[in-house]
């Protein structure tokens, strides 16, 4: 009987994450080769370390083939429908901060807050005949977001990566994207709304609730909640 | 729970009414074309509705509703004055009302006919509520039209009456809209310090993507022009609010409304259209004194109704959605009707629910 944990199975990510438990007296490492995804655990007996990509940690948590895992909230808030319905969130972990946000061309000087760029859309509608295009990868946390505050005739294009270019390329006017520093988005003439914070994330330590494990499985969660001093 | 082939039974049922009430039966395709209905209710219909992609004619969406369709079908091809019925599962996710059917059957009547629109709403409405009788549903009445018209009646500008119109399906919008436009809320300060540049595209970045520096300028000039707009007046959104608080029963709202059609004449028409359909549901032999109408129902659905809408709901099961919705829309035969237009008016009932409230 084990309790699986799932960590990002490369860089910083999984290097500040093992640094995190390490802190708290958990050590994690890498066993074998260094293109091989297998961990040892030390100082807490039962659990188990599985290395993934962070992308899929929501997924495998959800199904519940993994027990605890460490990824990016935005991961999980895009990735997993009423998310706090089904997982918990024990603690963020301090690293891995980036702030997904909604930009636009820095040349928009009419355009500041949220309230321009709904009127921006309608203009750019009736003008363009298509609806304005915001290209993302997070197309859940976007659409949530401009929902719920009400801005109307946008269509979100899928874009899995230079974002920032889109706009440039005119295959978007507008995009959502993470940034931690804004200095790509200043680089290519864009500007993060006022009121264009979707979501702030950092790596974040996921939990299935309790009432998804076995007897034995969540008598080692508790006790490493309480050797993690959460 | 009732068995599929118990429902099955029930919507042929329900079908049949409608047909000899002198509706056509039609058909229409499971997987629709996205962009049609991303461009009717933009990119939220994705949370509501099933996405799929077929590899050559790219994204499809499965049936959310019939309307759309039907629409399509009628402004192609129909005869003119037509009914129409058809009965089949339409398809909506359920992100967050976990329990609830993710696939159903709807039975619905649609009606489209230029001659006399209050009596087609109250030929659908009795209609449907015939078809419903002795389930114990309290049925609730609304008018788009009022409030639509209470906007375009406002002694403000044409683009500010526009912004309010264009989210009026957006409650919070609308709201916060009206609030800036009535000088409730501050001017944002970063749109005070835009319209205190003499020229504020002087500095600006270099210009990227498609939107033109022309767009820009001729935005910046009309909010130059909303500024010196003065704030909708108190009385006028007094009056908005009373329109979208009113809940009576029928005959004390339109009593409400004609008294409010005297402070702001362009109600009037509309206010006529709803005595007139009362009228004309009277004749149909329905109860308008215990009808409830709601001037503000309707707003918040997806659906594209502009005028009559009404809906049929268990009194004692509030964990329901309502068994029965319906309402006019003659704005989407014209956006669907590429410059031709009739006034529509249909519901739908969901033979499932109905079979959860017997009699």
């Amino acid at each position: 009987m084990t309790l699986k944990l799932a960590v990002p199975s490369k860089g910083r990510l999984m290097e500040r994450t093992f640094e995190w438990f390490a802190a708290r007296g958990v050590g994690l490492r890498r066993t074998g080769s260094a293109r091989e995804y297998a961990g040892a655990v030390e100082g807490a007996p039962g659990l188990e370390l599985v290395l993934l990509s962070a992308g899929e940690i929501p997924r495998e948590l959800a199904a519940g083939r993994v027990h605890l895992g460490v990824t990016g909230s935005d991961l999980v808030h895009e990735k997993l429908a009423r998310w706090d319905s089904r997982i918990e969130a024990l603690s963020g972990l301090g690293f891995g901060r980036a702030d997904l946000v909604l930009a636009v061309p820095a040349a928009w000087v009419d355009v500041s807050i949220l309230d321009d760029l709904d009127a921006v859309a309608a203009q750019f509608r009736a003008n363009h005949g298509f609806r304005l295009r915001i290209a993302t990868k997070y197309h859940r946390l976007v659409r949530e977001f401009l929902r719920a505050r009400g801005v109307a005739d946008y269509q979100l294009v899928d874009s899995q990566g230079a974002t920032e270019g889109t706009v440039k390329n005119e295959t978007a006017e507008a995009i959502a994207d993470i940034t931690s520093t804004g200095e790509t988005l200043g680089a290519n003439h864009l500007k993060v709304l006022d009121d264009g914070l979707i979501h702030s994330s950092q790596a974040t330590l996921y939990a299935l609730p309790e009432a998804r494990l076995s007897a034995g499985q969540a008598e080692i969660r508790r006790a490493l909640v309480a050797r993690l001093g959460l | 729970m009732a068995t599929r082939a118990a429902i099955r039974e029930k919507a042929a049922a329900l079908q049949a009414l409608f047909r000899d009430a002198g509706a056509q039966v039609i058909e229409a395709d499971i997987l629709q074309p996205a962009e049609t209905l991303l461009d009717l209710y933009g990119e939220d219909i994705r949370a509501r509705a099933f996405v799929t992609h077929d590899p050559l004619a790219g994204e499809r969406m499965l049936r959310p509703d019939f309307t759309v369709p039907v629409v399509q079908m009628h402004m192609q091809d129909g005869a003119e004055p037509a009914r129409y019925t058809y009965s089949g599962v339409v398809f909506r996710q359920q992100e967050d009302g976990a329990g609830r059917a993710s696939e159903y059957i709807q039975v619905g009547y649609e009606v489209f006919d230029r001659a006399d629109p209050p009596a087609s709403d109250a030929e659908v409405f009795s209609l449907i509520s015939r078809a419903l009788d002795g389930h114990g549903l309290r049925a609730v009445t609304g008018d788009m039209g009022i409030l639509m018209a209470a906007v375009r009646g406002l002694d403000t500008s044409e683009r500010r009456k526009a912004a309010l119109l264009r989210h009026v399906w957006r409650p919070a919008r609308f709201r916060a809209l009206l609030e800036r436009f009535s000088g409730k809320l501050p001017v944002p300060e970063s749109r005070a310090r835009l319209l205190a540049e003499a020229d504020p595209m002087a500095r600006a970045a270099p210009l990227i993507g498609l939107r033109s520096a022309r767009e820009i300028a001729e935005r910046i000039a009309a909010l130059r022009a909303d500024a010196h707009e003065p704030p909708i007046g108190a009385g006028e959104t007094e009056l908005l609010d009373r329109i979208l608080g009113l809940a009576a029963k029928a005959p004390a709202a339109l009593a409400a409304l004609r008294e409010m059609a005297r402070d702001m004449p362009a109600l009037a028409e509309s206010v006529a259209t709803l005595a007139a359909r009362l009228e004309a549901l009277d004749g149909r032999g329905i109860d308008v004194a215990a009808l409830d109408f709601e001037a503000g129902y309707g707003r918040s659905s997806m659906e594209y109704y502009d005028g009559f809408v009404f809906g049929f709901y268990a009194e004692d099961r509030a964990d329901l959605p309502p068994v029965a919705t319906g309402g006019r829309y003659d704005a989407l035969t014209r956006v669907l009707g590429q410059g031709r237009s009739i006034p529509a008016v249909g519901g739908v009932i969901r033979p499932a629910l109905l079979m959860e409230c017997a009699p």
